[in-house]
This record gives C-alpha cells, structure tokens and sequence, in this order.
C-alpha cells in the first residue's frame, strides 16, 4: 500500500497528510468485515459448516417457500414412512401431509421470531450496558439494579405469564417477548467489559482532547466489545429458538400458522413417543430444531476469531 | 463474611421479588381484558341480575387478592402487604388456597433441579479439567465436540427421546409421577420409587447441561495454566497436587458461579417443560396446568414461589461464593 511508504520514510515526523479518502474508507471496512473473516472462515471447518447451515436455512425459509407449493391433507398415504418414496422423503403424518413441506413452509415464521428475539436483546443489552459502564454515578446503580432483577427473575414463567395474559400472534412482537429478560446477561457482562475499556489509556487520552462521550463509545468502545456483541446475538437467537419451541409445545402460546412448534405439539398430542410408526412425526422437526441450534452455536463460537483483530494480523496479507 | 456485601445481596433478593409482586398486580389488575374483567364477566354470565355489584367485588377480592373497589394506591399497598404476609388468594377452579397448593409441590421441584444441578456441575468441572489437562489430545477433541453437540440440543427434545425408548419402546421407567401408588410415604420401598420416578428428568438436564459447564471449565483451566502464577509455584516446587486443587481448580471455578447464578433461573424456569413431559408434578406443572385453564390466582402463585425459589438458589450460591473468593473476605468488590 501506498501510505506504508510514506510512512517508513518519514516516521513519527508528520501526523498524517495522507486524506482517507471514502475509496479508502470502503476497502477498509471490506477488508474487515468481509475479505479478512472470509479468508479465516476457509480455513475454519467448523464455522463453515455453522454458516452453511444458517445460510441454508435462510434460503429454505425464502426462495423455497417461493418455489414450493405448501402440502395439504391426503396429499399422500397415512403416515407414509420416511426414505420411501421420492414425492414425500420425509414421510408424511397421519393425515397424510407431507412432512418435509410442512418443516419447509414452518421456516418463515421461526426464523422471524428468532431474528426480532435475537436484535431485541442485543440492542437492549447493549445499550443498557454500555450506558451503565461508561456513566458511572446513580444511573450506573439504577441500570445495574435492573438488569439483576431482569436477569434473576425467571424467563420461561415470566413470558408464560405474559402469553397469557396478552396472547400476542405475530411472530415478531412473540419474538421480543421471548428476548424479555435475555438481554440482562449480556448488559451485565459488557457493563463490565466497558469499565475495563474506560480505564485504558487510549479511551482517557480520547477523553482529555474533548472527545464527545458518544463518539468515543462508538468509535473506541464498540469495536472492542463487537465479537462479544455478535457472539450474543448468535446465541441469544438460539435461546429464543428453544423458548418458542418449548412454549408452542406446552400450548401456552396461541398460533395462527403451523411451524416446528406447533408441528412437535400436533405430533406429540397424536402420541407421537408411543409407537414407532409415529416416531417420524416428530422426529424430524425435532431434528429440524437441532441442526439450527448446531448452526447457530458453531457461528456464534467462530465470531470471536472472525472478528478479532489479533485473529486478523495473521491473515490481512 | 463481609457485613456490607450481605446486606447488598439480601437488599437485592427483597428488590427482586418486590418487583415481581408489582408485575403479577399490574398483570392482574390493568391489562385489558384482564383476569378482573373476565371475573367478573364470568360471575355475571353464572348468576346474571342475581349476584349484587357488592357481591361480586367480595368474591374477586377473595380469589384475586385484589380490592377492585378501592383506589389503586390502596389496592396496590393491600396486595403487597398480603402477598408478603404468605396469602396468595384463592384458586378458581379447586377453590383451595393457593398457599397450601404450592407448599405441597415446591419441595419435589426443588428436589429435582437441585439433584440435577449438583450433577451438572460435578461432571461438567471434573470433564472440563480433564479436557484441559489433555488439551489438544484425542479424548480432548472428541469430548469438546460432545460438549459443543449437546449444548446444541435442548433439554425437552433430550427428554422426548429418553420417553420413547425408556418410557414407550423398553419399558424401563415409568411414564411419570413422583412415586409408585400404595407405598407408605418415608419407607425404604417409597424412597427408592421416588428415586426411579426422578431418574429420567434429572438426567435429561444432566445430559444437556454438563456440557456447556465443561466448555467454560476448560477455557478457564487452560488460561490458568498457561499464567505467570503457576509457573512460578511449580518452580517454587510445590506437588502437582497442590498447583492443581490449590492453585488452578479453585481460580478455574470462580469465574462458573455467574453461569451458576443463571443456571438455577434457566432451572426453574424450564421446570415448567421439563415436569410437563414427565407428568411430574411440582411447581411447574402446577403452573402450566393454571395457565391453561386460565387459573390466574394459582399461576400467579406459581410464578411469584418459582421467583423466590430461584432469589433464594442464587442468595445460597453467592454465599458459598463468598466462601471461595477471598475478595470477598477483605471487602474488595469480588464482581
């Protein structure tokens, strides 16, 4: 690059006379957020196969519900087993409906519930953290006293409560009621990160030249605390994965589409665990539910290499 | 035990469940359509011009705890006082006290979690400091990916498929309940059965919990073991038993205790699933089961004692915390 050899040839004599200009600006951030974590993804299996999965599911849940036609009932035989016949690979139920569409045409409004739950809790947690670690004083103390509140009192009968009482059906406000008291771990623990960010000398020296405190947070701040953040928001995605699944199966939750949820209710209520012609049934949106949460942790485990900047000096050149 | 973390952590537990007390009386008492309203809406339905204005505001406030013809400021104060003082109000369906409805399930709830906590956490360390110890060894790589697959699948799809096989495929476990009928509560034969009965729910949390504790124990062993401290006592020549229990095990622990503290709230929560599948019936079930028939006194019970149960889960383990950090001691801030 041109600036390195302005750079060796006069060191530390000039602040910088070289402009960034906005060409400069996008290569830069490609390079970080795109080129960099590509290369280190190559070389990663295990992320590989976390992106392929969510990537995959994220295809199922747009292009093939645009390309399928959605099954019906007596579409095929009762309880056609799975591995029989090409037109229903995963068998179908014993109302004849075929499995595999059902799981493909119950992506959508998973993976918007899962995607709402999961932006929810980061921006909360992220904002109440990082408020609560860089203010200091009594807003410090009344943000920290409720996130232990939020993060002590328990999520699954809070939101159970909830359901009850509002019994809300779009996927998106279910979403953020499921990332209710999510968002306290993760502020508890940045509020930490940012206290030991703050005492570093970069973020004083910033400070002393009157930097405005948002700035800072933004431009000092939130890169050291970004793999952290999109670690949570992998895992947070997966919490409210189980929590739906877990609440559509109990009932609570009132439903207006069938998904994996409602599929493993129908399947378990119709005495899917007693005999093994049923199995199937709720075998495979169990599965279904499995392999995401795999996806989603192997992503959320690679996001700190992918994005950490020691990882990067290894691969930049 | 230093005097001033106390009182924080006992003021925090009272602020806890303050704050719940005012979630269930707004839930009741301001939600539209809320349990007053179809209370109310019921009792008219049932007993039509009959049953005066005053008389239904009495049968409210005897099952919902609430004084609907008060101001707000008083309703609210009364149903505080009250809650605290242990009443909970009435129970629609079985018209019992929902005080004595919970007494009667809490203790299998807190039976089970805590079995199934000591469990998770015994293996999940001894698993993770073998890992360490071996890190980048065959066993190693093969329990990580064991650890990384279970933490991948949630207790109750672990559960389903214990029920097939054990419950419905070999009949070895019994499909649910807390003990055989017909035995005498305290007998040897009725401590063994409740045993069996809670064989399969604790070890479907056992199986899908170690593994995330694992994880965390191996990553805080291997950075302890790789710092300036234990280079320095091994070349203090201290035996490898002391470095390991002494020196790593007990820094490799410390930093578990906020997953502990998480732990028990994701527990008692998910007792909820988890005693549904098993028809177990404890708290959780007891809530589910109010939920369902819209039994709002007895749901709001539930969850307000699985509130406690956890305030009082995490108040023992930040006790026990404050035995292992020294910090604690001293008076530095430990978290």
């Amino acid at each position: 690059m041109s600036d390195r050899q302005v750079d060796e040839d006069i060191p530390l004599e000039v602040v910088s006379d070289v402009d960034r200009t906005r060409e400069d600006r996008i290569r830069d951030l490609l390079l970080t957020y795109v080129v960099v974590p590509g290369r280190i993804l190559i070389t990663d299996p295990r992320a590989l196969f976390g992106f392929g999965v969510v990537i995959a599911y994220l295809l199922i849940g747009t292009v093939g519900v645009w390309l399928l036609e959605p099954t019906e009932m007596w579409a095929g035989g009762r309880l056609v087993q799975p591995f029989q016949t090409l037109d229903h690979p995963l068998g179908t139920d014993p109302q004849g409906r075929d499995l595999l569409k059902m799981i493909i045409f119950g992506t959508p409004p998973i993976l918007t519930m899962i995607f709402s739950g999961g932006l929810f809790v980061v921006v909360v947690g992220t904002v109440v953290g990082t408020v609560a670690g860089f203010s200091g004083g009594r807003l410090d103390d009344v943000l920290s006293t409720i996130t232990d509140v939020a993060l002590t009192i328990p999520g699954l009968p809070l939101i159970i409560v909830l359901a009850v009482t509002l019994e809300p059906e779009n996927p998106v406000l279910i979403g953020v009621l499921l990332g209710i008291n999510g968002w306290a771990g993760l502020a508890r623990n940045l509020r930490s990160q940012v206290l030991s960010v703050r005492e570093e000398d970069y973020v004083e020296a910033a400070d002393a030249m009157g930097i405005p405190m948002r700035s800072i947070l933004l431009k000092d701040v939130m890169p050291n605390v970004m793999p952290y953040v999109m670690y949570n928001f992998m895992s947070s995605m997966r919490g409210v994965l189980f929590a739906a699944i877990g609440l559509y199966y109990l009932g609570v939750l009132p439903y207006n589409q069938d998904h994996w949820g409602v599929l493993i209710r129908q399947a378990y209520a119709g005495g899917a665990l007693t005999a093994g012609s049923m199995f199937h049934w709720i075998l495979w949106p169990i599965v279904t539910v499995v392999l995401l949460s795999i996806g989603l942790i192997l992503v959320s485990q690679s996001t700190d290499r992918l994005f950490n900047p020691r990882v990067h000096a290894r691969h930049e050149d | 035990m230093n005097g001033r973390w106390l009182a924080r952590r006992i003021g925090m537990a009272f602020v806890v469940i303050y704050t719940t007390i005012t979630l269930t009386f707004f839930l009741i008492r301001l939600m539209p359509g809320s349990p007053i309203d179809r209370m109310r809406a019921e009792l008219y339905q049932r007993y039509g011009a009959t049953m005066s204005e005053a008389e239904i505001n009495r049968q409210v406030r005897l099952y919902l705890n609430v004084k609907p013809d008060e101001p707000l400021h008083v309703q609210y104060f009364d149903y505080v006082i009250k809650t605290f003082q242990g009443d909970l109000g009435y129970s629609y369906i079985q018209g019992v006290e929902v005080s004595v409805l919970l007494a009667d399930v809490l203790p299998w709830t807190v039976f089970l979690l805590s079995v199934a906590i000591t469990f998770q956490y015994v293996i999940g360390i001894l698993l993770g400091a073998m890992m360490a110890y071996t890190e980048g060894s065959r066993f190693d790589l093969s329990a990580s990916a064991l650890s990384t697959f279970v933490v991948s699948v949630p207790f109750y799809v672990f559960a389903f498929i214990l029920v097939f096989f054990f419950v419905f495929q070999w009949g070895i476990f019994p499909q649910g309940g807390k003990f055989a009928a017909g035995l005498n509560p305290g007998s040897l034969a009725w401590y063994r059965s409740v045993l069996y009965h809670a064989t399969l729910p604790v070890v479907s949390l056992v199986a899908t919990g170690f593994g995330g504790i694992a994880l965390s124990m191996r990553a805080n062993s291997i950075q302890t073991l790789g710092s300036d401290y234990i280079r320095g006592a091994r070349l203090r020549g201290l035996s490898d038993h002391r470095i390991s229990y002494r020196y790593v095990a007990r820094n490799a622990i410390l930093p578990l205790y906020t997953g502990l503290l998480i732990q028990i709230g994701f527990l008692f929560g998910g007792s909820v699933i988890l005693e549904q599948i098993f028809s177990y019936r404890g708290v959780g079930y007891l809530m589910l089961d109010s939920a369902l028939r819209r039994d709002y006194p007895v749901m709001m019970g539930a969850f307000l004692v699985i509130t406690i149960a956890v305030v009082v889960g995490v108040f023992v383990a930040d006790l026990t915390y404050g035995r292992l950090d020294p910090r604690i001691e001293t008076g530095g801030e430990g978290r």
